[in-house]
């Protein structure tokens, strides 16, 4: 459905995005995952069509993003990572008015503005001017312009920035929803969110890809670690040491309360043994769990691995 | 085309749902009838100073004493408010970010265009049509020629034509409707005194400097003549600066 391959963009003399090749089948459910700057807006604008690649090419469903633009772009949806809304338009004016540039034909432009003004749940402030509106309402207002020409493909560009946390729920789940009937690319930099939406995973950083992989893949290709928690009634100055002084402990990160966070080798199944020291030194061992290693963690490692190969 | 009409009719709905349609257009009525009643007076009290009969007097005189010099001031008013008119075109697009829904559309760069130089210069053409109120107030008094005045108006409103396209081109080099503001009222004005350099420059380079002035061409129209050269020249200065304004626009996405 969507083939990039080597795609280069730059900016002057600075380069967003380098070498990027990846595919995307049809229904498929895709984050770009990336801090800021890493490149994930100049890709979604080339897939939108609305940026030229510098070289490489980027095909969806076959047509050149470039040369074949206006048939590509009835296809896609697209939501900037700005919501690109008219401040001064009341919401059903304003998406009539996307329906019409979007080419929706005539007739059916009323029925295809109905239709996302339903599942967008937005028919309380149909009538309202949107610069009035709250941000998590004009965010679903720019995803209703998104699809209202009922695009094969979304492309979403960090679809939850600047809500507040009921309003990033409220829209992650009508993206879930969303996710049954389209083919959607999604970037964030909030990792949970790529978690709980999608299947696949693109990891970017300064304008590489640093992998590409389902979520359990790169769990389990990343686990070259793991970690435990410790909680501690009593505590000294040694704890910390004796701890480090396990063979298998690579680091020891005391946090409150008498916490410490471990990481250690794989497979060291440490538990027995730190437990012992704990009797042994009458620490008062009160919990000692493993941790499981979250997409978090994972992508600081990405990152922090890039840097410091480039450095 | 229709792509384009569709854009026009959205910025002509933001127009009006604006207080600075109204404003303007007051202003512009405002000025306009001031100047149009002063010289509306000068001519009475001349024609009665001259002892000229009325009737026969009047309806040669009221072209050329009254329509004529109103007309020209008119299309001074209008260099002056034009550029606050066009400022929003693109500038706004682009600092609100509402520019990207009409990129990632289906629409060609060209209708997008094309439909903000429809929508300014339907507010314009409709401010120009409000002030021909004054006109009518003449059919009151005497009886002037209607050639002169058709033509006059038309002169009136293809040169507010090439205010309104510098405008739009104007506005698609910033974000900052300040400048595209600015840089149209300079770019206008210059183009209107470039003819000023024609005396001394050679003869030739006179000759054209007076063909690019933007004012002069607009003598013949009120005069009841219109004249090719003269439509040529208003017509290509628009097709240029729409021409220019859809280079920039094209080549900010290269950058
Ligand atoms: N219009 C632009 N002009 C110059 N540099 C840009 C432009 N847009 C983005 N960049 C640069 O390109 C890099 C990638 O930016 P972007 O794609 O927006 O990253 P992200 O969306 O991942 O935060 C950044 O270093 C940014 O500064
Ligand atoms: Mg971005």
């Amino acid at each position: 459905m969507i083939e990039v391959e080597n795609l280069t963009k730059h900016y002057g003399p600075r380069r967003a995005i380098n070498n990027l090749s990846f595919q995307i089948a049809q229904g498929e459910v895709v984050g770009f995952l990336g801090p800021n700057g890493a490149g994930k807006s100049t890709t979604l604008n080339i897939l939108s069509c609305i940026l030229p690649a510098s070289s490489g090419t980027a095909r969806i469903m076959g047509h050149d993003t470039f040369e074949h633009s206006l048939e590509i772009r009835k296809k896609i949806g697209y939501l900037p990572e700005t919501p690109p809304l008219y401040q001064d338009m009341n919401v059903r004016d304003y998406l009539k008015f996307a329906a019409q540039v979007r080419g929706v034909s005539g007739k059916q432009i009323t029925s295809a503005v109905e239709r996302v003004i339903g599942k967008c749940s937005l028919a309380d402030v149909s009538h309202r001017i949107i610069g009035r509106l709250s941000k998590g309402y004009q965010q679903r207002v720019g995803l209703a312009q998104a699809m209202v020409h009922d695009p094969d493909i979304l492309i979403l560009d960090e679809p939850t920035v600047g809500l507040d946390p009921i309003q990033i729920i409220e829209i992650r789940k009508l993206i879930q929803e969303l996710a049954a009937s389209h083919t959607i690319i999604l970037s964030s930099h909030i990792l949970p969110e790529i978690t709980q939406i999608c299947q696949r995973v693109i990891i970017i950083n300064e304008g590489e890809i640093a992998a590409v992989d389902s979520l359990e893949g790169l769990t389990a290709s990343l686990r070259k670690s793991e970690r435990l928690s410790l909680t501690l009634r009593n505590s000294g100055d040694q704890v910390e040491e004796k701890l480090k002084s396990l063979q298998q402990v690579l680091s020891v990160l005391p946090e409150e309360n008498n916490r410490f966070l471990l990481e250690c080798e794989l497979n060291s199944n440490l538990q027995d043994e730190i437990a012992r020291l704990a009797l042994d030194n009458k620490w008062g061992l009160v919990e000692i769990k493993p941790l499981s290693m979250t997409l978090e963690d994972i992508f600081l490692k990405l990152t922090i691995e890039e840097k410091d190969v480039t450095v | 085309m229709r792509n384009a009409w569709v854009i026009a009719k959205r910025d002509l709905g933001s127009f009006f749902n604006s207080p600075i349609f109204y404003v303007v257009t007051t202003v512009f009525l405002v000025i306009y009838s001031f100047i149009f009643f002063q010289i509306l007076n000068f001519f009475s009290f001349q024609s009665l100073q001259a002892g000229q009969a009325q009737a026969m007097g009047m309806s040669l005189n009221l072209n050329e004493m009254v329509i004529e010099p109103s007309l020209q001031n008119m299309s001074v008013i209008l260099l002056l408010i034009i550029p606050i008119i066009t400022m929003r075109s693109f500038a706004d697009e682009k600092k609100m970010k509402t520019f990207r829904l009409l990129l990632s559309s289906p629409i060609h760069l060209k209708e997008i265009i094309l439909g903000k130089f429809l929508a300014c210069m339907g507010v314009v053409t409709l401010m120009i049509l409000i002030s021909s109120y004054s006109v009518g107030f003449l059919f009151l008094l005497g009886e002037p020629e209607v050639g002169p005045i058709v033509t006059g108006y038309l002169g009136v409103i293809l040169m507010a034509g090439c205010f309104v396209s510098a405008g739009i081109f104007a506005s698609s080099l910033t974000d900052n409707q300040i400048i595209a503001s600015v840089l149209t009222f300079g770019f206008s004005l210059f183009m209107w005194i470039i003819g000023w350099g024609a005396q001394a420059a050679g003869p030739v380079t006179g000759q054209i400097l007076q063909y690019l002035s933007i004012v002069d061409h607009l003598d013949h129209f009120l005069k009841g003549l219109v004249e090719t050269s003269d439509l040529v020249y208003y017509l290509s200065f628009m097709l240029f600066s729409l021409f220019l304004c859809h280079r920039v626009l094209d080549s900010n996405r290269w950058r």
